[in-house]
C-alpha cells in the first residue's frame, strides 16, 4: 500500500509512513492533479510537520479556498478576491495548526460556494476522480475530489445547503456537516451566515470524528458558536446501534429519486436492519418548500455578505471614469462570475421594500416550520436516513445552463442547514456507470455521536470505501 | 394664513466606551489614521462581530434616563448601502425592535415645562471617515478608526413647535447625556450629530405637511438657524402656492441657507434584515433594575434640589445645573462657604466669564472650588476689595497661583489703617478745594468725587468702608 492511501487513523495507530507521507502525496499529486484539478493552490513541497504529537500531528489537511489562512491567498475561487491575503487565521486553521496538522494547499470550489458541481470556479472546473467527464459535486468539489483521489489525507470544506455532503456522495468519501454552532465560522468567508458550517471531508468515519475533535468547540469570536461541552467523538465509534430508531421520511422517497440510488439505499437499509436498527416511516411535511425557502434566505444573506467586495480595500479593482459608482460597477461586474451575480440579484430582490414580507419574511416562517418538522420527528426517532442526493454525479456541462435543475440536486441536503441539525454522507454503493452513491444520516442538534456510531457501524459492515477510483 | 412648524430631531451620540461596539479596538478620538483598526472593524472577509456588553449597559442607562421602555428582546439588523467609508457595505444597526422606545424629556421653554416625546433609541456602529485630496477630489482616502465606534441614535417625536424649542431640547438632552457620563457630546469632534425634520401646517390643522430633512449642522445654534431658515422657506412656498418636495437638504453654514442634497426619488432602499452573525438575546429584569438603581442624579432632579437647598433663583439654578460639573463645583464650594448668594454671584459672573474667555470646561478649571472660596473669604474679611478680588481671580486663572500668594506678591492688600487713610484724606481735601466747598453748599454728589480721588491716591487699595466713614467725619468737621 502507498502512504498516500492511508487514513489519519491508520497513520496515528501504526505510527508509520509519516516520514514518507508528504513526499508520497506530492508524487501522487504530480501524477493525477492535471486530470482532477482539485487544487486552487497546490501544497508547497516544503510543507512539513511542525510536530508529530497532537491529534492531527504531521497529518496533511487541505483547506477549501473560502477559509482564511494567514498571509496566504484566499480567493473563494473568485476573480474578485485576486491577490487577497488575509492577515489572520480562521479559528479552524488555528485549531488545526495547534493539533500539529500540515496545511496542505487550498482546494477548488464553486465561486463563493455558489453551486453543486465545482464548475463555477474562476480557476476552472474540477473533475470527478471516478469518471473525469463527470462533476465532483459542489461546492466543496475540490476537497471531495482531493480526498477521493488520495491527493490529501483530510480536507476541510464548508456546507451551506449540502456543499460538503453532496460532493462527498458524488466522490465516494465521507462528508460531515456538524450542527450549526458546533464549529466556529470565524474566518470562513460567508456565503449565508445563518446556514454556513465548516466540516471535514475524509476517507472514512474515524477520520471524520478525529477531525471534528480538533476543529469543534466554543469560540468567543463567533457569537453563533455554541458554548456547550464537546464530547470525544472517537468514543462514539464502535458503539452498539441495536435498537436505534431511524426515520424514513416519505417525502424523500418519491418519483424524483434515481432508481439506482433507491436500490443502493434499500440495500443499505437492509445492512442497518441486520445491525438491529429499527426503521420507522415518518413525515417531514414541509420538505417540499425547503429548496424555495433556502434560495430566498441564502441569496438574501449572500447579497449582503458579498457587498463588501467593492474594490475599495482589497482584492480586484477596476476603475473607470465614472468615479466611485463606476468603480463599484466595473469591479463587481468583471469580478463576479455568472452564478454569483445571479444570486446577488436574487437576494437583493427578495429583501427589497415591497417584496420583503412576501419572500424573506415568509421564508423565515417556513424555515421555522421545517425545523419543527424535525423537532417533532426526533421525539420518536434517533436519526433520519435518506439518500444524500437524488442522483449520482452528473456530466460536466449537463446542468450549468439550467440553474433550477442544478439547485434541485441539493433537495435532500438543504433541510439540515435550514434546521441547523448535523448530517453525514457516507458511501453506500455505485451505479452501473461506476459512480458512487451516498447515504445521508441526520440527527438531533449536537448529536453528532449518533451520526458517527451509525455511520461507523455501517462502514464496518461494507466495503464501499475500499473501492478506489482508477486514475 | 398662520403656519406652525412641526419638528422632529434625530440625534446620534458616540458612546465613550473603552473599545468599539463589535471588536476590541480602542474607541478613542484623535489617533493617527487607521491605527485603531483590526480585521473585524475593517470588515475583512470571514470576520464576525461580537457585541461589547458595555455598549448595551450605556444604552439601557440612557433609555432609563429618558423615561423609555426597554425592549425585552434585543436584536440587530443590517442596513445595506454602498459607501467607501462603510467597509462591509452594510451597517449593523437596529430596525424593527430598537433597544428602547416611548420616552420623553421635559424641557424648559419660556418659563414653562414642555414634554417632548422620544420615539426610539437604538444602537449601531459608526462608519469611517473620508478624506479628499486636491480641489477636484482626485484622490480619496479612508480612515477606519471611527468604524465601529458605538453610536446611540435618539429619535424624538415631532412634538417640537419652534426652532428655539429644538435648541432647548438639544441642550436638555446633552445635559442628560453628560450627567450620565456616556458621551463627550462634542459636536465639533462629531461625537454628537443632529439631523432635523421639519414640515409646516396651518395653525390648528391636524394633518402633517410634507417634510424636509436637514443635515450638516455642526452646532445647536446651527440647528436653530437651519430650522428658522427652512421655516421661512416653506412658509413662503406655501404662500406662493408652490409645492414643497420631500427631500434631504444640507445646511450651508457660510451662506446661512439650505441646499438640496437628494430628493425622495433618490432615497435608498436599505433592505434591512436581521443580522445573522449576532444572536438575539434577552436583557434580564435584574440587570435593568441594577442599572436603574445606579443612575446618577439627573439635571431636573439636581435643579429641584439646588433650588430648594441653596436659596437660588430659578434662573441661577438653571444655569448651575446646565452642566453637571458646574453644579458639582458649586456644591463643593457651598460645603465650605455658607454665603450661597455671594458664591452664586461669583460663579455665574466672574468665574464663568473667566472659563468662557478661555474656552475651558468647569471640570478643567485651573482654579479649584477651594481656591475660589479662599478668595471670597479674604474679600469678606476686608483684606481686599471686590474690584481687586476680580483682578486676583483673573491672575489665579493665568498663573495658577493661590489668592494669598498673588495678593502678597503684588502688594494688593487693602489699606485699613486709619492713620494712613486719614493722611490720604487730608491730602485729598487740600488738593480739591472746590468740590469740598460744593459739598458744603449742599451738593451731595461732590462727596463721591472726593472719595474717588482718595481711592486713586490709595492706588485702589483703600478699604472703601473705612475711607467712606473717615471722609464723612472729616467733611462734617472741616
Amino acid at each position: 500500500m502507498n502512504e498516500f492511501q492511508l487514513t489519519a487513523g491508520e497513520i496515528k495507530k501504526e505510527d508509520t509512513g509519516r516520514e514518507r507521507l508528504t513526499s508520497s502525496l506530492l508524487e501522487r499529486i504530480n501524477a493525477v492533479e492535471d486530470k482532477i484539478k482539485a487544487y486552487v493552490i497546490k501544497p508547497a513541497p516544503a510543507a512539513s510537520a511542525k510536530k508529530n504529537s497532537g491529534l492531527l500531528g504531521a497529518i496533511p489537511v487541505s483547506i477549501k479556498d473560502n477559509i482564511c489562512v494567514k498571509d496566504e491567498a484566499t480567493t473563494c475561487a473568485s476573480k474578485i478576491l485576486g491577490g487577497f491575503k488575509p492577515p489572520y487565521d480562521a479559528e479552524v486553521i488555528s485549531r488545526l495548526k495547534e493539533s500539529g496538522a500540515i496545511l496542505w494547499g487550498k482546494t477548488n470550489m464553486d465561486e463563493f460556494a455558489f453551486g453543486s458541481s465545482t464548475e463555477n470556479s474562476f480557476y476552472g472546473a474540477t473533475s470527478n476522480p471516478h469518471n473525469l467527464n463527470y462533476v465532483p459535486g459542489g461546492s466543496s468539489g475540490g476537497s471531495a475530489a482531493a480526498v477521493a483521489a488520495d491527493e490529501t489525507i483530510i480536507s476541510i470544506g464548508s456546507d451551506t445547503g449540502g456543499s460538503i455532503r453532496q460532493p462527498a456522495s458524488f466522490c465516494g468519501v465521507v462528508g460531515l456537516k456538524p450542527t450549526y454552532g458546533r464549529v466556529s465560522r470565524y474566518g470562513l468567508i460567508a456565503f449565508a451566515s445563518s446556514l454556513d458550517q465548516i466540516g471535514p471531508i475524509t476517507k472514512n468515519v474515524e477520520d471524520s470524528a478525529l477531525t471534528l475533535n480538533v476543529i469543534s468547540g466554543y469560540d468567543p469570536k463567533d457569537s453563533t458558536s455554541a458554548d456547550i461541552a464537546k464530547p470525544d467523538f472517537i468514543k462514539a465509534l464502535g458503539k452498539d446501534i441495536k435498537g436505534l430508531k431511524a426515520g424514513l421520511p416519505k417525502e424523500y422517497f418519491t418519483s424524483g429519486i434515481d432508481p439506482q440510488v433507491k436500490k443502493s439505499l434499500d440495500e443499505a437499509i437492509s445492512v442497518l436492519k441486520a445491525k438491529g436498527v429499527e426503521f420507522i416511516p415518518i413525515s417531514l411535511p414541509h420538505t417540499e418548500y425547503a429548496v424555495a425557502v433556502y434560495y430566498i434566505i441564502a441569496t438574501a444573506e449572500a447579497s449582503s455578505n458579498l457587498a463588501r467586495f467593492d474594490g475599495v480595500q482589497y482584492g480586484y479593482r477596476q476603475i473607470n471614469k465614472e468615479g466611485i459608482i463606476g468603480m463599484y460597477r466595473a469591479t463587481r461586474g468583471n469580478g463576479f462570475g455568472q452564478e454569483a451575480k445571479r444570486r446577488v440579484i436574487l437576494g437583493t430582490y427578495v429583501l427589497s421594500s415591497g417584496y420583503y414580507d412576501a419572500y424573506y419574511l415568509r421564508a423565515l416562517k417556513v424555515r421555522t416550520l421545517i425545523k419543527k418538522d424535525f423537532d417533532d420527528a426526533f421525539k420518536e426517532i434517533d436519526c433520519v436516513i435518506t439518500p444524500t442526493s437524488p442522483t449520482a454525479a452528473f456530466r460536466k456541462g449537463e446542468k450549468i445552463e439550467n440553474p433550477l435543475s442544478m439547485y434541485l440536486s441539493d433537495i435532500y441536503t438543504i433541510s439540515a442547514n435550514l434546521a441547523g441539525i448535523p448530517a453525514i454522507s457516507i458511501p453506500c454503493g455505485f451505479t452501473k456507470e461506476g459512480l458512487p452513491v451516498g447515504l445521508q444520516i441526520l440527527a438531533r442538534p449536537f448529536d453528532e455521536e449518533t451520526l458517527f456510531k451509525t455511520a461507523f457501524s455501517y462502514e464496518q459492515a461494507t466495503n464501499w470505501r475500499k473501492v478506489k477510483p482508477k486514475l | 394664513m398662520n403656519y406652525e412648524p412641526v419638528i422632529g430631531l434625530e440625534v446620534h451620540v458616540q458612546l465613550k466606551t473603552e473599545s468599539k461596539i463589535f471588536c476590541g479596538c480602542p474607541a478613542k478620538f484623535g489617533a493617527g489614521p487607521n491605527t485603531q483598526t483590526c480585521p473585524v472593524c475593517l470588515g475583512l472577509p470571514g470576520t464576525l462581530p461580537v457585541l461589547n456588553k458595555k455598549v448595551l449597559e450605556y444604552g439601557v442607562k440612557t433609555a432609563l434616563a429618558l423615561n423609555c421602555s426597554i425592549q425585552p428582546f434585543i436584536k440587530f439588523d443590517r442596513k445595506n448601502y454602498f459607501y467607501p467609508d462603510l467597509p462591509k457595505n452594510y451597517q449593523i444597526s437596529q430596525y424593527d425592535l430598537p433597544l428602547s422606545y416611548k420616552g420623553y424629556i421635559d424641557i424648559n421653554t419660556d418659563g414653562s415645562i414642555r414634554r417632548i416625546g422620544i420615539t426610539r433609541l437604538h444602537l449601531e456602529e459608526d462608519a469611517g471617515k473620508l478624506l479628499h485630496e486636491g480641489s477636484d477630489a482626485a484622490s480619496s482616502y479612508v480612515d477606519f478608526n471611527r468604524t465601529g465606534i458605538p453610536l446611540l441614535e435618539i429619535v424624538s417625536e415631532p412634538d417640537i413647535n419652534s426652532p428655539q424649542e429644538a435648541y432647548e431640547y438639544l441642550t436638555s438632552l446633552k445635559a442628560i447625556l453628560k450627567y450620565l457620563d456616556i458621551s463627550d457630546c462634542d459636536m465639533e469632534k462629531g461625537s454628537l450629530r443632529c439631523d432635523a425634520n421639519i414640515s409646516i401646517r396651518p395653525k390648528g390643522e391636524k394633518k402633517l405637511g410634507t417634510k424636509t430633512e436637514l443635515k450638516n449642522m455642526n452646532s445647536f445654534k446651527a440647528v436653530r438657524s437651519a430650522l428658522e431658515f427652512e421655516l421661512i422657506r416653506q412658509t413662503k412656498a406655501k404662500e406662493n402656492n408652490l409645492k414643497i418636495t420631500q427631500e434631504t437638504l444640507l445646511w450651508d453654514e457660510k451662506m446661512q441657507k439650505t441646499i438640496t442634497m437628494r430628493t425622495k426619488e433618490e432615497a435608498h432602499d436599505y433592505r434591512y434584515f436581521p443580522e445573522p452573525d449576532l444572536v438575539p438575546f434577552v436583557i434580564e429584569e435584574k440587570d435593568i433594575l441594577s442599572i436603574k438603581n445606579n443612575l446618577p442624579e439627573l439635571p431636573r432632579q439636581k435643579y429641584s434640589r439646588l433650588l430648594a437647598s441653596y436659596e437660588l433663583s430659578e434662573y441661577e439654578a438653571n444655569i448651575l445645573t446646565s452642566d453637571k460639573n458646574l453644579a458639582e463645583y458649586f456644591e463643593i464650594g457651598a460645603q465650605i462657604y455658607k454665603n450661597y448668594k455671594n458664591l452664586t454671584n461669583w460663579m455665574l459672573g466672574a468665574f464663568l466669564s473667566e472659563l468662557n474667555n478661555r474656552k475651558i470646561a468647569p471640570e478643567n478649571s485651573p482654579v479649584a472650588a477651594r481656591d475660589l472660596i479662599n478668595l471670597l473669604k479674604i474679600t469678606d474679611e476686608g483684606k481686599i476689595n471686590n474690584l481687586t478680588a476680580k483682578a486676583v481671580l483673573t491672575e489665579m486663572f493665568n498663573s495658577g497661583k493661590s489668592a494669598d500668594v498673588i495678593i502678597k506678591d503684588k502688594n494688593l492688600a487693602q489699606i485699613s489703617d486709619k492713620g494712613m487713610l486719614s493722611k490720604i484724606i487730608d491730602e485729598t481735601i487740600k488738593e480739591n478745594p472746590s468740590p469740598v466747598s460744593d459739598y458744603k453748599n449742599g451738593k451731595e454728589n461732590a462727596l463721591m468725587f472726593i472719595m474717588g480721588q482718595a481711592m486713586k491716591k490709595a492706588k485702589g487699595k483703600a478699604n472703601p468702608k473705612i475711607i467712606n466713614e473717615l471722609l464723612k467725619e472729616r467733611m462734617k468737621n472741616a
